[in-house]
């Protein structure tokens, strides 16, 4: 009864700012509100006993993709306005598609069930709690049999940040810079020490 | 309907799910808003695996869950470093204009 509470909030929430992200005229309160569906969306993991990967969520999407984005929206200078025309002209081929979809997966989902012998392929059975805890259970599966695909994934991110810099760098022109390796190498004889007697000058 | 079973979760993330596509259709000339809305979909395509793996007692679902959240999030910041290119160069990021990239 009260999980059931509780898995109707989140899911109200996340699905409310959904509709938000995708309708809101501003994109900073579409990022906003994006945020608050990342945030129920990690709720719904807790109730799914993934804690870990609730944390993930918050903290990879909320913390480094939410603020991207709302870094992105902030330092372009959109003209609003101008976005929003042809909003309501694809509204109808949207919507027809979207409630297509919805109808597919919803019938999906109502004439589904389970293999008989689905317990036969479960890979990595779940422990229970008092053997070890989600992060526990993970890290032991993620470090062993998944070990590969972490790596991968690590390469993933890796690419990605390299490209990303190489997208994004530039090299501004009629800028004055220092070049340490031009002071470094000037020659000896371009300063050069004298005595001065007092009173005279050179 | 206060039983909480695998199919209300699959039906929440299949209203997510929906929703991220609708938005595309939506905001066909704003590229952030349609990046928000693949991050919706990827995000209901992650709240799928996981209430499979919770509810089959498998944990190989939220392995699967956290590449796909990898994925994601390099998939976010490519794409905006190519909006802001692009940005950079044309001064819009309408979707129809991108229609003319060239060389």
């Amino acid at each position: 009864m009260f999980t059931a509470l509780i898995f109707y909030m989140f899911a109200g929430i996340a699905v409310a700012s959904g509709v938000m992200v995708i309708s809101s005229r501003n994109p900073v309160h579409s990022v906003l509100w994006l945020i608050l569906a990342f945030f129920n969306a990690a709720g719904l993991f807790l109730l799914l006993g993934a804690e870990f990967l609730a944390m993930v969520l918050v903290v990879v999407y909320v913390g480094a993709v939410a603020v991207l984005f709302l870094f992105v929206v902030m330092m372009l200078d959109i003209n609003l306005a101008e976005l929003r025309e042809g909003f309501l002209q694809y509204l109808p081929t949207g919507a027809v598609i979207g409630l297509v979809l919805l109808i597919e997966l919803v019938t999906m989902f109502g004439g589904w069930a389970f293999a008989p012998d689905v317990e036969a392929m479960i890979k990595a059975p779940t422990p229970t709690l008092d053997q070890a805890s989600n992060t526990v259970a993970l890290g032991k599966l993620i470090y062993t049999n998944y070990v590969y695909l972490f790596q991968a994934s690590g390469l993933v991110l890796l690419v990605a940040m390299i490209g990303t810099i190489l997208l994004t760098h530039r090299r501004r022109t009629g800028v004055r810079k220092q070049v340490v390796a031009d002071q470094v190498g000037r020659s000896r004889d371009s300063v050069e020490m004298r005595k001065v007697q007092s009173g005279r000058g050179i | 309907m206060f039983e909480i079973g695998l199919s209300h979760y699959l039906t929440v993330a299949a209203i997510l799910f929906t929703l991220g596509v609708f938005g595309i259709f939506l905001n066909r000339k704003n590229v952030i808003v349609i990046m928000m809305s693949i991050e919706l979909m990827l995000l209901a395509v992650n709240i799928n695996f996981v209430a499979f793996s919770s509810y089959l007692n498998d944990l190989v679902g939220q392995v699967f869950a956290m590449f796909i959240l990898t994925v994601a999030a390099a998939e976010a910041a490519i794409g905006l470093a190519i909006v802001v290119v692009f940005f950079r160069n044309r001064g819009t990021i309408a979707v129809e204009e991108i229609s003319q990239l060239k060389g």
